[in-house]
């Protein structure tokens, strides 16, 4: 019996071109019985494979069953069927693989079904994660703390709709292909950015949201139809946060802010491809705020420790941001970056202005951020009751156990601590 | 050297799971890294999946036999599949089948396979 090294996440992988390969074949008013005799494939294999071992050629096998059983439950639709016999699944390997994903048109027209605008956003959000990420509707409501029947009930309906409406399973037509991009680049953001931002528990979950949103972005950057500098930006910036994934957290699972952050730990390869897809991002006369967004986190990647940042230009950098895209969450960066050039009180008065704003009420970075500038300011005190108001509000146990630790930090009145960043 | 059964038995069914395809590749990982490891030391001959739920049982010799459907579901563990080890002695085979993944989900029994005596 032998046994192969399976390629890391070929479950995931090929369930997703699976889908997105017989829903080609059968119209997406078949996606419900192609993501069970997908769902069928997938069991077959753990039923099988324990014993007899991983086949020699897993991607083929796993499409083969898929579509036999496809066969088996449309025996009655010969038109379907005939469909489904053109697909050439006794050549896919991997061999076949390495010349290029032959799924990559599928998958790409899928993303953008499921991110069609006539579907809200948190159907656009769920129906992605289920057919293009293969993620079970557990998953999907372990990673946006929703109850699963919430999510099923969101993946149906927007099934529904898709069928109803007739949106057609295809990459769109050039003309419409801004526009269309546009909440795909969206949802990949938010999916990278639930991820990296860590809620409560489901590590792994949280790590497969960073990696599928790269996945995806990157299918968007490698074919030349979606190739856009937009879609560069995007995935410039997802890989450079994503470089810093691994030392975000210290040993006890803590937060760790940038001027804390251990930046051997930091993923060269990832920066390098960051920096070269933020490079071809250049290439058009546009700017989106991906392209600053990512601007930024190449200056961060690029310095070799916090002192050596170039502040100046990432202030910069923010002032353009805010003109493009000018929300609470980012004028709250930008007043950091305005503390560290021009002292922690210019930052504190930043802050003030933006107390009022309700958009940041509950939003705990503010009165975090407020406590690291007063206690830089030389005010334990008032820094204390800052960190304290930051703890009444929702965050994660990392952040929490982060605020705790300076909270501790400002009573015994040590040494400043190095100022709080987002 | 001796050869040894080892039967799987099943508890429930994996497709009455919402496993997801990450839950599935790390449960046929496990399996992977025990074959792997039994294989490098040569000690793993062979495996198979039984069919599900397609048994039947025969009994009665002559007219009397009788065939049913089976195997019978007194039990609710069903025999998956085996797999069949060389072994120094049942203590050695035991230890190889310690840490199969099948415990942590059903059980193994594992019977020595009697040798004939050489001509």
């Amino acid at each position: 019996m032998t046994v192969q090294n399976l390629v890391d996440h070929l479950f995931r992988q090929s369930a997703a071109q699976m889908v997105a390969a017989l829903t080609r074949a059968l119209g997406p008013d078949r996606l419900d019985l192609v993501e069970e005799v997908v769902q069928d494939a997938l069991v077959r294999a753990l039923e099988t494979w324990p014993y007899r071992g991983v086949p020699q050629n897993p991607r083929g096998w796993l499409f083969q069953v898929a579509r036999n059983r496809a066969l088996d439950l449309l025996r009655r639709e010969s038109s379907l069927g005939e469909k489904l016999a053109a697909l050439p699944v006794a050549e896919i390997d991997q061999h076949s693989m390495a010349g290029g994903d032959p799924f990559a048109d599928d998958e790409l027209a899928m993303v953008f079904m499921c991110c069609h605008p006539a579907l809200p956003r948190e159907a656009q959000i769920a129906l992605t994660l289920k057919t293009v990420c293969a993620f079970s509707v557990n998953e999907i409501a372990a990673a946006f703390l929703a109850e699963p029947p919430t999510i099923a009930q969101r993946i149906v309906r927007a099934k529904r709709t898709i069928v109803d409406r007739g949106i057609p399973l295809e990459l769109p037509h050039q003309s419409a292909l801004r526009d269309r991009l546009e909440p795909v680049l969206e949802v990949l953001y938010l999916l990278f950015s639930e991820g990296y931002n860590a809620h409560e528990g489901e590590g792994l979950v949280r790590e497969e949201l960073c990696n599928e949103a790269i996945r995806m972005g990157r299918l968007l950057a490698h074919h030349p139809e979606t190739a856009t500098p937009a879609v560069h930006a995007l995935l410039a910036l997802m890989l450079l946060q994503a470089s810093r994934l691994s030392a975000r957290r210290d040993e006890g699972g803590s937060l760790l802010l940038l001027p804390e952050q251990n930046r051997a730990l930091w993923n060269r390869s990832m920066i390098n491809a960051g920096m070269r897809a933020l490079e071809r991002a250049s290439a058009g006369d546009s700017i989106t705020s991906y392209h600053v967004q990512a601007a930024i986190a190449a200056c961060h990647a690029n310095a070799s420790s916090d002192d050596d940042t170039d502040w100046e230009h990432i202030l910069s950098l923010y002032d353009q941001l805010i003109e493009l895209t000018p929300t609470s969450v980012i004028a709250l960066n930008r007043a950091v970056a305005v503390a560290r050039v021009h002292g922690p009180e210019a930052g504190i008065r930043e802050l003030e202005r933006l107390r009022s704003d309700p958009a940041l009420r509950r939003y705990y970075l503010l009165p975090a951020v407020l406590g690291g500038l007063w206690y830089e300011a030389g005010r334990p005190d008032e820094a204390m009751s800052w960190y304290a108001r930051a703890l009444e509000l929702p965050c994660n146990a990392a952040e929490r156990r982060f605020l705790e630790t300076r909270l501790a930090q400002c009573a015994n009145g040590r040494e400043p601590v190095a100022p709080v960043r987002s | 050297m001796p050869k040894y059964l080892v039967l799987a038995r099943d508890e429930g069914n994996w497709m009455d799971l919402d496993l997801s395809p990450a839950d599935i590749e790390a449960i046929i990982n496990k399996y992977r890294a025990w074959a792997e490891k039994v294989a490098s030391q040569g000690k793993l001959l062979s495996g198979e999946k039984l069919r599900d739920g397609e048994g039947r049982v025969l009994k009665g010799a002559g007219k009397a036999m009788k065939v049913t459907d089976g195997p019978h579901s007194e039990s609710k563990e069903v025999i998956g599949g085996f797999w069949i080890l060389e072994a120094a002695s049942y203590d050695e085979a035991l230890k190889l089948a310690a840490d199969n993944p099948q415990l942590e989900h059903g059980s193994l029994e594992l019977r020595e396979i009697e040798e004939m005596p050489h001509e």
